[in-house]
């Protein structure tokens, strides 16, 4: 093996062919232009593409694929959300990541494991009642258990949470699963590239030209490039791209910080989430704990993290698994978290004609990414948004018409 | 650890504080129109820039005013209201 790595480094021209084509010139021109090589950005072109026969489509990225919030989550993918809109639009996602890894030929580490939100008051019982019951009205597995199931499933953690938290119940969801988050985006992307879209990193988008409220075309740092149809995908870039087309959007964008600890024999099975301890934990295939908590308290464009975060998720942590605190945490990093006042998506059409928004993803984007794509594609082949995201649009904030999904889309709100 | 100064109390950890989000003016709710209303109740300045905002030092209860460049997370200044001259 390590003789044929060196044939290949030592070659100029590799005879094993690379993920997708880089290409070296942008084209003059594209039916549509997606911003942002995320997951949410190379889906849409995938189902563009497979779906619509759209192909004539370039996704720009400014840094590298999968490298803003699709590599920068804490994985978990789930669908017992509280509203309606919600409940259907994540369902299907779920649905759809069943056979992703079989549609791309690429191994995404995909791993169904049974997804608990602990509750530790009564407050927080009576949510996941409503939750648990507008989940099973639209069929999907989830049930309100008690501390003992908790035990059953994890009989390493401490019930009373160090005694001052005990677990009075928890929502149990069996379909949770976690992923590989950047072999999703090179999924997409690998099966993008194949039906003739172009990916263009390291290139970022400059100015969006609009004439007569439509999008005429699209500055990059690398030329102009004319288009009718673009839409934006960029997470916490969000509200920058919008101040190009000039749209006022209710995102506002704070950093979400996760961390990892060392790898561990494989001990915990079920995806944990924690609303009064604000953690969220899962063990990944390589025997990492991934942790994630709540939001940063105030606005930051950045993905700087910080000391005091890691020190309060493993005290929170360790009031979970006392028996963890010998245990190290090996990388923390921060995403930037385009948050909505009603913890939905804002997706669709825009008051400016050919600007589609996939945004307002904020801490809960990554188990939406396929049927973003598989949404996002229709809305632009269609021009008009798709069933599955009305409850999303923007004017639904002008029209008082909230989403309101806070009850389940975050911990410690 | 991150700090933040108030205006009363002098420089404390920022874990004493809240923040409250950038200023905004209210306009006159018997005067504008619904869409004006809704945009002020709604819409935010997401884009990163120097910003105008309410942040409370709260073992005081000090309400004050911090100018921060909330992309490199840097106060350039902090002031009681009132006291912007």
């Amino acid at each position: 093996m390590p003789w044929r790595l060196l044939r290949f480094g030592l070659s100029k021209s590799h005879p094993e062919p690379r993920m997708f084509t880089t290409h070296d010139t942008l084209k003059p021109s594209y039916d549509v232009v997606i911003i942002g090589g995320g997951g949410h950005g190379l889906a849409s072109a995938y189902y563009l593409a497979r779906d619509h026969g759209i192909t004539n489509v370039a996704v720009l990225e400014k840094g590298y694929i999968g490298g803003g919030n699709t590599g920068r989550n804490t994985t978990i993918i789930r669908s017992n959300y509280l509203t309606p809109e919600g409940v259907k639009f994540y369902d299907k996602s779920v649905q759809l990541w069943q056979d992703l890894s079989t549609e791309f030929d690429l191994n995404l580490f995909f791993s169904t494991r049974g997804h608990f939100t602990l509750a530790h008051t009564d407050s927080a019982m009576r949510t996941m009642r409503w939750r648990a019951e507008v989940n099973k009205h639209y069929g999907i597995a989830s049930e309100v258990v008690g501390p003992e199931d908790v035990k059953r499933a994890t009989p390493q953690m401490d019930l009373s949470c160090g005694g001052h938290a005990p677990i009075q119940g928890a929502l149990y969801h069996a379909p949770g699963a976690v992923a590989r988050h950047d072999a999703v985006a090179w999924g997409y992307g690998r099966g993008a590239d194949m039906r003739g879209a172009e990916i263009h990193q390291q290139t970022a988008v400059t100015g969006i030209e609009v004439k007569g409220g439509k999008v005429v075309g699209v500055h990059t740092t690398r030329g102009f490039i004319a288009t009718n149809k673009v839409i934006c995908a960029v997470a916490g870039f969000t509200p920058r791209i919008t101040d190009m087309v000039g749209i006022r959007t209710p995102i506002y964008i704070h950093p979400l910080q996760a961390m990892v600890s060392e790898p561990m024999k494989p001990w915990l099975d079920s995806i944990l989430v924690s609303g009064s301890l604000h953690i969220y934990v899962s063990q990944s295939s390589r025997g990492e704990l991934v942790m994630g908590a709540s939001l940063d308290p105030y606005e930051v464009q950045s993905t700087r993290s910080t000391l005091d975060f890691p020190e309060g998720l493993s005290a929170h942590l360790l009031d979970m698994f006392p028996f963890l605190s010998h245990v190290k945490v090996v990388r923390q990093w921060a995403g930037m978290a385009d948050m909505t006042p009603d913890f939905a998506p804002i997706m669709g059409m825009t008051p400016v004609e050919g600007f589609y928004l996939d945004s307002g993803w904020g801490t809960w984007g990554f188990k939406a990414t396929p049927v973003c794509g598989k949404t996002m594609a229709w809305t632009v082949a269609n021009d008009k948004p798709h069933e599955l995201i009305t409850g999303f649009s923007l004017d639904r904030f002008r029209n008082y018409a909230l989403t309101g999904e806070k009850g389940a889309a975050s911990v410690g709100h | 650890m991150k700090l933040m100064t108030c205006p009363v109390n002098g420089t404390r950890p920022v874990s004493e504080f809240v923040y409250w989000g950038e200023i905004r003016p209210m306009p006159d709710p018997d005067a504008c129109s619904d869409d004006e209303w809704a945009a002020y109740v709604f819409n935010r300045n997401g884009a990163p820039g120097v910003k105008k905002e309410w942040w409370c030092h709260t073992p005081s209860n000090t309400w004050f005013i911090a100018e921060r460049d909330t992309e490199k997370d840097f106060v350039l200044r902090t002031y009681l209201y009132g006291d912007d001259r």
